[in-house]
């Protein structure tokens, strides 16, 4: 929490006692209360609307924000997990099953981030190794073969970096599922809930509509990383944030994504079911987009999506 | 001050008139013998780094050559400033430096009388570094081959993404790899060459898709960086991790070949290609 929001919690614990003294005791405080109601919709209002990128990235990465836990119980019905890449194993960084919303079948494919050390010790912190990128791309083929669109939710520091995960071939995992995702022919919509970080995110990145939620980032490196190589100085990671342009405002102006998901003022963290409805709106009106479009047309309107990223001089 | 380093840089660099040092096995070598075997040493066959129009002398039949998108520059989407520099003003003392556009050179020409498209890319511009040019060139010359159905070839080499051009160089990774999803509706056969270094996002894009990969000897292949995974792990990592050698060992790559027989190995397998 930053001291921004520490005093926004400050002032909504005091209005917690207000409320149980008026509940407890015969004093009323019913124009206190709404004052400091007021003020705090005000004080996040402001904070919330004027938020520096290195801010966000905070927001993105605070530990109460939704994973996709949350969203499975919240969003989603009738999960069923499938596990596994049939060839080394299961990641539990990065899993994924079929799904209904809104009564709709689909493939959910998503990191799967924890909220304490014990979750995050066995989902490696939603860093995927390429069994996960594998078990991706057979979900996603199965997906194909069954009809039903592709959702998944990117909320990643990055692809795992470790002596294994070289080993088992991540660059080549990565890189086939970029491939490939190219050229499955159902509908696929990704979502950038938390951390969109790098070649990570992007192995379940690629689609036919790419949404963020407002207060999550999508970088091609960890502004913690570009200081380091770029300052030779790690502290400098607040002004990286600035400098790599990450926030979802930034790459809608830079034409990366499609659609911004509005959270709840005062961010995911603080109201779970507020920001799933935003969510499972927003994904609705994109999957009801391609519904009854054909495999070509598909197809040839995402090639021409990736086909105009990128601003170059001629 | 000025003289102080000027002395020095003269020092370090006294023998590289004569002598060419190799980075690998320290021997010393004559520029000339250096240079005939085509930059690579003859005392360890540590292939060094050459750029991308030395590279198509090397492996296209001379004169058929035929450059495309050779105007390409890259632009500063983020308006980038780094430490020293902004990004605007490294790209125009690197195009000055280089005579390159962009880390990549694109085009047609022969292999033995073989037509084919390649991408060339060249370390000394940004580290070979993936930018918004750099795919747009890529994407347009796999394009070229999906239409006429002439098989196509990436020689890497580079470091990754290119930081400057922050997301949209990411998106690159997704876009090259559009175009060469592509090639395989119409059975046109992708090569991938990985050279010294071939790393982060360009590793993790088209340089590890090919139909064939075919990589240098020694050459630096991989994902993570060193030292970030020795800072992950905790552990020293082997002296061959993530080289050629160790990426054929754990069946990522089809075969190692020498430069000076990149082309003929590239011919022959190239006249499997039944088209």
């Amino acid at each position: 929490m930053n001291k921004k929001e520490t005093s926004v919690s400050d002032m909504e614990e005091m209005l917690e006692k207000l409320k149980a003294m008026t509940d407890t005791k015969d004093s009323d405080f019913a124009e206190q209360i709404t004052n400091m109601e007021k003020l705090i919709e005000s004080k996040k209002k402001n904070i919330y609307s004027n938020l520096t990128p290195w801010e966000t990235v905070q927001i993105a990465r605070h530990h109460k924000r939704p994973v996709l836990d949350d969203y499975i119980k919240l969003l989603f019905t009738d999960f069923i997990e499938l596990h596994g890449d049939r060839r080394f194993g299961d990641d539990r960084g990065l899993i994924g099953g079929f799904a209904k919303i809104d009564g709709q079948p689909i493939m959910l494919i998503g990191h799967n981030k924890g909220k304490n050390v014990d979750e995050n010790v066995i989902r490696n912190f939603g860093m995927a190794k390429p069994e996960g990128y594998r078990k991706a791309l057979r979900l996603m083929k199965l997906a194909e073969k069954f009809n039903v669109p592709i959702v998944t939710f990117i909320d990643t520091p990055g692809a795992y970096p470790g002596l294994e995960a070289e080993e088992r071939g991540q660059a080549e995992a990565i890189a086939r599922n970029l491939v490939e995702m190219a050229q499955i022919k159902v509908p696929i919509v990704c979502v950038v809930t938390g951390e969109g970080g790098s070649g990570g995110a992007l192995g379940i990145g690629v689609g036919d509509s790419i949404l963020m939620l407002s207060n999550s980032i999508y970088s091609v490196i960890s502004p913690e990383g570009c200081a380091s190589i770029i300052w030779r100085d790690g502290t400098m990671a607040q002004k990286a944030a600035e400098a790599l342009k990450i926030t979802a405002s930034s790459l809608k102006e830079l034409k990366v994504i499609d659609e911004i998901i509005d959270e709840p003022l005062g961010g995911a963290h603080n109201d779970y079911p507020s920001t799933v409805k935003s969510v499972k709106n927003v994904v609705l009106k994109h999957l009801k987009k391609y519904k009854g479009n054909s495999e070509s047309k598909l197809l040839k309107k995402r090639f021409e999506k990736y086909s105009n990223i990128g601003v170059f001089n001629k | 001050m000025a003289w102080f380093s000027k002395s020095k840089s003269k020092k370090e660099n006294k023998s590289s008139d004569i002598w060419i040092k190799c980075t690998k096995c320290e021997n010393h070598i004559f520029k000339e013998d250096w240079h005939n075997n085509l930059n690579v040493c003859p005392k360890c066959n540590y292939h060094s780094k050459i750029s991308a129009y030395e590279r198509i002398g090397l492996i296209l039949d001379s004169g058929t050559f035929d450059e495309i998108n050779i105007s390409i520059y890259p632009a500063d989407p983020l308006g980038f400033v780094d430490a020293k520099e902004s990004y605007k003003d490294k790209v125009a003392k690197t195009r000055k430096k280089t005579g390159l556009n962009e880390a990549i050179v694109t085009g047609t020409g022969e292999i033995n009388g073989i037509k084919v498209v390649v991408a060339v890319m060249d370390f000394r511009f940004m580290g070979g570094s993936l930018g918004s040019g750099t795919g747009e060139k890529i994407l347009q010359a796999s394009n070229y081959s999906y239409d006429k159905k002439i098989p196509f070839i990436i020689f890497s080499a580079s470091g990754g993404a290119r930081m400057h051009e922050g997301i949209l160089s990411l998106m690159q990774m997704a876009k090259t790899c559009a175009g060469i999803a592509r090639l395989d509706e119409r059975k046109v056969p992708f090569i991938s060459v990985l050279t010294d270094p071939t790393t982060g996002g360009v590793s993790a894009s088209y340089a590890m898709v090919g139909d064939l990969n075919i990589a240098e000897p020694g050459a630096l292949i991989g994902f993570a960086g060193r030292r970030v995974i020795e800072h992950t792990i905790k552990q020293k990592l082997p002296d061959d991790f993530q080289t050629s050698e160790y990426l054929l060992e754990h069946g990522f790559i089809d075969f190692i070949a020498n430069r000076s027989e990149m082309k003929n190995k590239l011919y022959q397998v190239l006249s499997f290609y039944n088209r």
